[in-house]
């Protein structure tokens, strides 16, 4: 397998804040490399940088081979990118907008009406082409802005959060389609996504990132495996204390409180249990509840970020107020 | 051929976002009115040029003031691309930044071509009279006059950060240009009597000048004695509009 991307101590730093921080990844041809992380971690700084819009002011990168300065015009002929803020023409129906990508991708013209019309019955957008896109909702464009970077079959398609905001069967149909795609074309796929199911069931691979670094790369299966033991959560009262009680006691250190309840990361959980149950009675606390399970990708990020990925409001924001922006002007 | 496609479909949204904008459109009739009925008959009262009715005379310069204004006012659509996601999607697509600007120019250009056309015909209702044939021939003229000032508009709005910054830098530099253009009163020429020296030099290299008494030895025929031959004014305008493009691909190129 060869690597398509490869990042060399790529850093990026605004005024003072560094963004990304000495990345060295790689990714290979023809796999879906997931890159997760809490917000402003640098996920979308560094897609910006290895699509050219935005340079590093350290280290390099390579995509499809070239350099993401030296040779920005050929990393731009490899790359398609949906963008994770709005990039529309909302002046333009959805249909224009996907005519000028196709134009200004190079898309050969006897294809381009084939293309378009099959993309807009995927982002199920077809009885709504020839409107303009201000009279769209903002799932709607999300849906465009998708179906406008499958048209060109790049080498190495970028996705900053591709189906936030869109319902489970539209993503479900997408993906398939993204799928089918790479298969037939041999893309190349870099996402970012907050739905940990998502970047579960599709990523080949995943880098957890934070603070502008990864902290852990591999496969999900890999990185389930590595937290070994199985998480048991508990909603009872007191909840600080108790957590102190259990480490105390129970030598359970390897938890965290989320959302007013508590995860503790155990070998062997079911014999586990019962003693948390005891050491509750005998101390007077009371449990609301406890629940046993495997160990899944979320439970992987909160591992290594400390931060629940859920939390997160800022995006739907984004997506409202540029909305509203859109209506002022 | 990849870069000719690109460079059309961006002309081409140029232009069609420009023709749906009806309220654009619209508005553009309201300034040369205003100029050429009250500005017109009140100084052509005062101000007679020779062989000419002042408002045939300054019919020209109306025209090229609608080409600097509009075309300056141009540069706001790459403000809007930036603040709406827009050029984002242009600025990664794989096409040169000269094509990219050339295709944004020559839209821009065109749709400021269209708000001259338009003030034309407002002309010809107010009775001025336009000879069919130097009409066709202002036309180059016009393009040729609005590639080198749609550029600078393109050029200052990539360098800035908001609408408010464009607005207020846009209004020190077209009214200057506007006043020095000779677009209203001759600045340069035999005509022009007791007209200060400093203005007589800023006329001279403001390239709106040059468009101007283009337009006017072309609209006036005859009767009209230039400041320079036709030649050497389109000479001096193509030379300005070879020098933008350049500084505008420049300033494309390093743009976010
Ligand atoms: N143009 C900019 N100027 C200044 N700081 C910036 C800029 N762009 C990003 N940052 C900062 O860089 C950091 C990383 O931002 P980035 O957008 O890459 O995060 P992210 O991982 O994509 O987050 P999210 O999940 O919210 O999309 C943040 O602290 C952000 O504030
Ligand atoms: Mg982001």
């Amino acid at each position: 397998m060869t690597n398509i991307i490869e990042t060399n101590q790529l850093t990026r730093r605004f005024n003072g804040l560094t963004a990304v921080d000495k990345l060295d990844i790689t990714v290979e041809s023809g796999e879906i490399f997931g890159l997760l992380g809490p917000n402003g971690a640098g996920k979308t700084t560094t897609i910006s940088m290895l699509c050219t819009i935005l340079k590093p002011t350290g280290g390099s990168a390579k995509v499809n081979g070239f350099d993401i300065v030296k040779q920005a015009m050929q990393v731009r002929k490899s790359i398609g990118i949906v963008f994770q803020d709005p990039s529309i023409d909302d002046r333009l129906t959805g249909r224009e907008n996907l005519y000028m990508h196709a134009n200004l991708y190079g898309v050969p013209s006897s294809e381009q009406k084939e293309r378009i019309d099959r993309v807009l019955k995927l982002v199920e957008l077809d009885d709504r082409a020839d409107d303009l896109m201000r009279t769209y909702s903002g799932g709607m464009r999300r849906r465009l802005e998708l179906g406008r970077g499958l048209i060109h079959y790049p080498k190495v398609l970028f996705l900053d959060e591709p189906t936030v905001g869109l319902d489970p069967q539209t993503r479900d149909h997408i993906w398939k389609y993204i799928r089918e795609l790479k298969e037939a074309h041999d893309i190349t796929v870099v996402l970012t996504t907050h739905y940990m199911d998502e970047a579960d069931r599709l990523s080949d691979r995943i880098g957890i990132m934070d603070h502008g670094k990864i902290i852990a790369l591999d496969t999900p299966s890999k990185l389930k495996e590595t937290l070994e033991g199985d998480v048991i959560t508990i909603k009872a009262n007191k909840i600080d204390e108790f957590t102190a009680l259990l480490a105390e006691k129970l030598g359970l250190t390897q938890s965290v409180i989320v959302d007013g309840g508590l995860e503790i990361t155990v070998h062997g959980g079911k014999s586990v249990m019962p003693r948390i149950m005891e050491v509750a009675a005998a101390n007077k606390f009371f449990i609301e509840s406890i629940l046993l399970r495997e160990p899944n990708l979320e439970d992987v990020f909160l591992h290594y970020t400390g931060r629940n990925i859920r939390s997160d409001n800022t995006r739907e924001l984004h997506g409202f107020s540029a909305i509203q922006r859109r209506k002022i002007r | 051929m990849t870069e000719l496609r690109g460079l059309y479909t961006l002309w081409f949204r140029e232009v069609k976002r420009y023709l749906r904008d009806r309220t654009r459109v619209i508005s553009s009739f309201v300034q040369p009115i205003l100029w050429l009925v009250i500005f017109g008959a009140g100084f052509g009262m005062h101000f007679a040029i020779p062989g000419v009715n002042y408002q045939q005379y300054l019919f020209p310069g109306i025209i090229g003031q609608t080409l600097l204004f509009t075309s300056m006012f141009m540069g706001i659509s790459v403000i809007w691309d930036r603040e709406f996601g827009f050029m984002k999607e242009i600025l990664v697509a794989p096409i040169s930044r000269f094509s990219l600007f050339l295709g944004k120019m020559f839209g821009d250009s065109t749709d400021a071509l269209i708000q001259g056309l338009i003030v034309f015909a407002l002309g010809a209702v107010l009775g001025i009279s336009i000879d069919p044939i130097a009409f066709l021939a202002s036309i180059p003229i016009m393009l040729l006059i609005t590639f080198g000032l749609v550029s600078i508009g393109l050029i200052i709005a990539s360098f800035m950060g908001s609408l408010e910054s464009f607005g207020a830098i846009q209004t020190f530099i077209n009214l200057p240009l506007f006043f020095l253009s000779g677009a209203l009163f001759p600045i340069n020429g035999p005509l022009a009597q007791g007209v200060p020296g400093w203005m007589q030099a800023a006329s001279t290299f403001n390239p709106l000048t040059y468009g101007v008494d283009a337009l006017r030895s072309v609209l006036l025929g005859g009767s009209y004695v230039g400041l320079q031959p036709l030649w050497v004014n389109i000479a001096v305008i193509c030379g300005f509009d070879v020098v933008m493009i350049a500084v505008g691909t420049w300033a494309f190129s390093r743009m976010k």
